[in-house]
């Protein structure tokens, strides 16, 4: 697994390659329909993130090694896809480096505006919960 | 009106030339707010240039102008929405707040056994007051149902009228998520009928048609400023007299008074009953310079444009495959609620966003139709009179190319 920034860094120089609006959020999509889907087990009150507008599910567990394994979904493609990219950033992490873990490469690819939490599409409550999550581990270590 | 008319007036509208990325700007979330007329924006910057001072208060000149100019303004909401007298005419935030004002002094009056009436495809504006006047008083809602086309059942209205004690009966004019416009004058000479008063919700009617509201009788008609080219913070409430006299006020404060003792107060007369604390000047001002404007058009013209589009915009959109239109009563205005079968709708508008189409996506505050439909909610493009047929071939060519991107 390679760490943090470097696939952050592998994640904006793809980025940096699209010209076009259309060509980003193609690839956006792509991602959101590559997004392993979540087993039915996952998708319950419990691991729901309300958004005003789309709906995201969020699981987190330790593996055996003591990594954090996310797993997560949305009913929007477009949320999905942005899902994807954080789990692909932050699965499989050790816990202390997700819950420190810098994600301003949101801003820098030009996808800030869908975390505002005024998007209301659950994805600034998702990470919020991901840190959460992932303090809540480091600290039982 | 012809394509010049319709560009003359566009350029009172600066913003609609802007650019979203590369794109020009299509605003279609009319709905949620219109655009302001460079007269509106002009007007807000004089009164605070040329008058600005509190009204009703001072002798000195200013406050004659500042309270001269708003007293005209209410002269011209009145005229708008022919009412009988200025007094009738309230200054509010907004729809909201009307409503809340009405819902409020409902709350006081109303007792257990009693029933306010809504309809299925309210806007949470005109809910949340009346769930809340219920939960203080014991009184009962009750819902008019709808069809799926988006069109109330009048026998079933008329049948909760008869078969409870009905004191209030609150509806919307224009449904703000399907554009169903209702019978509303037979709904109003219903509730009459079996002895109730009725509320009008005016917030997607009154930017879109003639409004007389002597002639409909409602006693109470409540719409939002800027919704219809003027200011946020700037509504009215149109109350009949004498429904507006009985009613317990909705806040105390200032200028709301006539004598105030630690013992007792008694109240100014209409419409500064309603008006407790400063009001919204500049907006009150500059909602009468938007009514200005409309005038100058016509009601009848914007009506008729606006019909023109709305066909346009279904005839359109329906020859795109997939395309599930809500809302098809025979009598619409204003609002297009639509999604594309296997695209959630804030990815719809997201793409459209993208290509400089300004639509809103999710419940539009009426999360109840939404249920009922069983959808998590829908893109909604809603017009204006400054829109043209090129902002349609817009929507329609960047919901092609969205749906291309989502859906393949
Ligand atoms: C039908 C309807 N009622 C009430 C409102 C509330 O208006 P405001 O937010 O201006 O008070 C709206 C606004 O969206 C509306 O469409």
């Amino acid at each position: 697994m390679n760490n943090i920034d470097d696939i952050i860094k592998g994640i904006e120089e793809d980025f940096s390659m699209f010209d076009e609006w259309v060509d980003k959020y193609a690839y956006i999509i792509d991602l959101g329909h590559n997004l392993p889907i979540i087993d039915q087990k996952y998708k319950d009150e419990d691991h729901l993130i309300r958004g005003c507008q789309s709906q995201v599910w969020l699981s987190a567990e330790k593996d055996t090694e003591g990594n954090i394994i996310f797993r997560a979904d949305s009913d929007a493609i477009i949320t999905k896809g942005i899902i994807a990219l954080l789990v692909s950033v932050l699965s499989g992490q050790k816990p202390k480096d997700v819950a420190q873990a810098d994600l301003s490469f949101i801003d820098r690819i030009g996808l800030s505006s869908h975390l505002s939490p005024t998007r209301a599409n659950g994805l600034s409550e998702m990470i919020r919960q991901m840190k959460y999550y992932a303090a809540a581990y480091a600290s039982q270590e | 009106m012809t394509d010049i008319e319709i560009q003359k007036i566009r350029e009172q509208f600066p913003i609609l030339e802007k650019k979203i990325g590369r794109y020009p700007l299509t605003y279609l979330d009319n709905g949620a707010t219109t655009q302001k007329p460079l007269c509106v924006i002009d007007a807000i910057r004089d009164y605070y240039l040329n008058i600005n001072s509190n009204v009703h208060r001072g002798v000195h000149t200013l406050s004659q102008l500042s309270t001269d100019a708003m007293e005209n303004a209410r002269q011209k909401v009145c005229d708008f929405i022919h009412a009988r007298e200025k007094s009738s005419i309230i200054f509010t935030r907004g729809t909201t707040e009307s409503i809340n004002a009405i819902a409020s002094g409902y709350s006081q009056i109303l007792g257990i056994g009693d029933t306010v009436v809504i309809s299925a495809m309210e806007h949470h504006s005109n809910i949340v007051p009346w769930q809340m006047a219920c939960e203080r008083s014991g009184a009962s809602l009750r819902v008019i149902p709808m069809s799926y086309e988006g069109v109330l059942d009048i026998d079933a209205y008329e049948d909760i009228l008869k078969n409870n004690r009905v004191k209030i009966v609150s509806v919307t004019y224009v449904s703000n998520v399907l554009g169903t416009v209702n019978p509303v004058s037979q709904m109003i000479d219903l509730a009459h009928k079996y002895g109730a008063e009725i509320l009008i919700d005016g917030a997607q009617s009154t930017p879109h048609m003639p409004i007389d509201v002597e002639a409909l009788d409602c006693d109470y008609y409540a719409f939002s400023g800027h919704k219809m080219y003027a200011p946020t913070g700037i509504g009215v409430l149109y109350g009949k007299r004498k429904s507006l006299e009985a009613l317990p006020p909705y806040q105390g404060g200032g200028d709301m008074i006539d004598h105030v003792t630690f013992e007792k107060t008694t109240y100014a007369p209409l419409p500064f009953k309603y008006e407790a604390g400063t009001p919204n000047i500049e907006g009150a001002i500059a909602l009468g310079v938007a009514i200005d404007f409309l005038m100058e058009i016509g009601m009848e013209a914007i009506c008729s444009h606006e019909k023109e589009l709305m066909d346009y915009m279904t005839s359109r959109m329906k020859e795109i495959d997939g395309m599930v239109i809500y809302g098809t009563a025979p009598q619409k205005s204003g609002a297009f609620s639509f999604t594309l079968s296997g695209a959630h709708p804030t990815d719809i508008g997201t793409l459209l966003d993208n290509q400089g189409v300004a639509i809103r996506t999710g419940h539009h505050c009426a999360e109840p139709i939404m249920d009922y439909l069983g959808i998590p909610g829908t893109a909604r493009a809603s017009l204006a009179v400054y829109n043209t047929r090129e902002d349609i071939d817009r929507l329609v060519d960047a919901t092609i190319k969205s749906k291309m991107m989502l859906l393949g």
